[in-house]
């Protein structure tokens, strides 16, 4: 338990000290969402129905730009190595690992996207609807890209095939996160369907994410 | 304890690399791995830390932990120093004798030992190639483990690190420990076993004292 915490925090402490990365996503973040506005121009009505899927793509590409640094550092300068003789399954790591991961990367997306939401018009309930669900789906994208970092993680730069490795498995989340969100602001569809689905898609997602990144990583073993 | 490997065979990138390899390390005893680059020191000290797959043959632990994994008896101190240029000395070191060994408490010791303690409060970024070395080395005495497998681990040390890793090698040996350590120069100690490893010879053979 000590060696976990002690995982998890130096975690935290990489994430938030110089070059660790954790802005970087909600800045990406901010770029793409406030773009949005300029491209699709000074139609109101139009930016608010279009707001909960421009949110929800903004989170799922800044999401994806920070999956790189979850395990490839730690496997460049040797750290990896130790983590895999520590006395800690490896699944618990790799899952501590992921929960530091989504606490500096995914939650500050969640925390910031009401404030972006202004941007697009979107009234508070449509912006609470939208962080609701990001909170709820956004531990999803990080644990089904821990797959996908596991898998690559030997690959030097293999940023980009990571997120087109992963993409494909992230879409099931995009369209009940979005569907919730939607759900809530105009209906017709009941708020409780697609987010119950969402929900269950981010449970799932914690269960296999860490055992077949820690399968990933034996059998990158060589 | 008893650390026997028999019969190994290691396959990386399709290249075979040895077969048919053995060897037996007592506990009080220190293996040196030598032979040519590329011969497989790395591998083998590798395989033995549960970071490669031998593609044949067994390794076995007679008298360790049946708890635990070999894997999870090793000390493994690679070419890597495994620190993190944002964190601390102290941090850096806190943080493996937390994960590998459940406590830090001998950290500031080991801190001492090595001569980095003067330095513990800086970030790991600004050392030298031969401090990071030594706070890599200041990870085998944090944290208490039975082998220890030390890959070239005097390169880059100073004259003076080098004693000081020799005598901790001393003082483990001392205490019932194992070492196996690939290296190409001498290493400080006496009357240690030698494994050649190379293209046709890889048997052991006790280096005459």
């Amino acid at each position: 338990m000590t060696a976990l915490c002690a995982l998890f925090i130096r975690d935290l402490r990489l994430a938030v000290r110089v070059g660790g990365g954790a802005l970087i996503g909600v800045l990406f973040f901010l770029v793409v969402v406030t773009l949005m506005p300029f491209a699709i121009g000074p139609d109101l009505g139009l930016l608010a129905r279009m707001g909960p899927a421009i949110l929800w793509l903004g989170a799922l590409l800044a999401s994806l730009l920070a999956l790189d640094r979850l395990l490839a550092t730690d496997h460049e300068d040797g750290s990896l190595d130790l983590i895999l003789t520590a006395r800690v399954p490896l699944e618990l790591a790799v899952a501590v690992k992921a929960l530091a991961h989504w606490l500096t990367t995914g939650l500050p997306l969640v925390v910031s996207s009401p404030l972006l939401g202004l941007l697009l018009n979107l009234e508070a309930k449509a912006s609470g609807a939208v962080a609701l669900t990001l909170l709820a789906g956004t531990p999803a994208l990080t644990f089904i890209g821990l797959i996908g970092a596991a898998l690559t993680v030997a690959l030097r730069r293999g940023g980009l095939l990571l997120a087109i490795l992963v993409l494909p498995l992230t879409i099931p989340v995009l369209i009940f996160g979005v569907a919730a969100s939607n759900a809530a602001i105009a209906g017709p569809v009941p708020f409780g369907a697609p987010f119950g689905i969402l929900c269950a898609l981010t449970l799932i997602s914690l269960v296999i994410g860490p055992i077949a990144a820690a399968v990933a990583l034996r059998q990158g073993l060589e | 304890m008893r650390l026997r490997g028999s019969d190994l065979t290691c396959v990386r990138g399709g290249r075979e690399v040895f077969r048919g390899l053995a060897f037996t390390v007592e506990a009080g005893e220190a293996l040196v791995v030598t032979g040519p680059n590329g011969a497989g020191k790395s591998s083998l000290l590798r395989m033995v830390a549960g970071l490669v797959r031998p593609q044949q043959g067994q390794l076995e632990l007679e008298d360790g932990d049946p708890e635990l994994s070999i894997s999870e008896h090793v000390h493994y101190l690679g070419h890597q120093d495994a620190l993190k240029p944002s964190l601390s000395v102290r941090e850096n070191l806190g943080f493996w004798a937390a994960l590998l060994g459940g406590g830090g408490e001998k950290s500031e010791v080991a801190l001492a030992a090595v001569g980095l303690a003067g330095l513990a409060p800086l970030p790991a970024i600004y050392l030298s190639a031969g401090q990071r070395r030594r706070l890599a080395v200041a990870r085998l005495m944090a944290v208490e483990r039975p082998i220890w497998l030390l890959d070239e681990p005097t390169s880059t040390l100073d004259a003076a690190a080098q004693t000081i890793l020799a005598d901790l090698m001393r003082a483990h040996l001392a205490g019932r420990g194992l070492i196996l350590v690939a290296s190409h120069g001498p290493i400080g100690l006496d009357g240690v076993k030698e494994l050649r490893l190379g293209q046709q010879q890889s048997k052991q053979r006790t280096q005459p004292p």
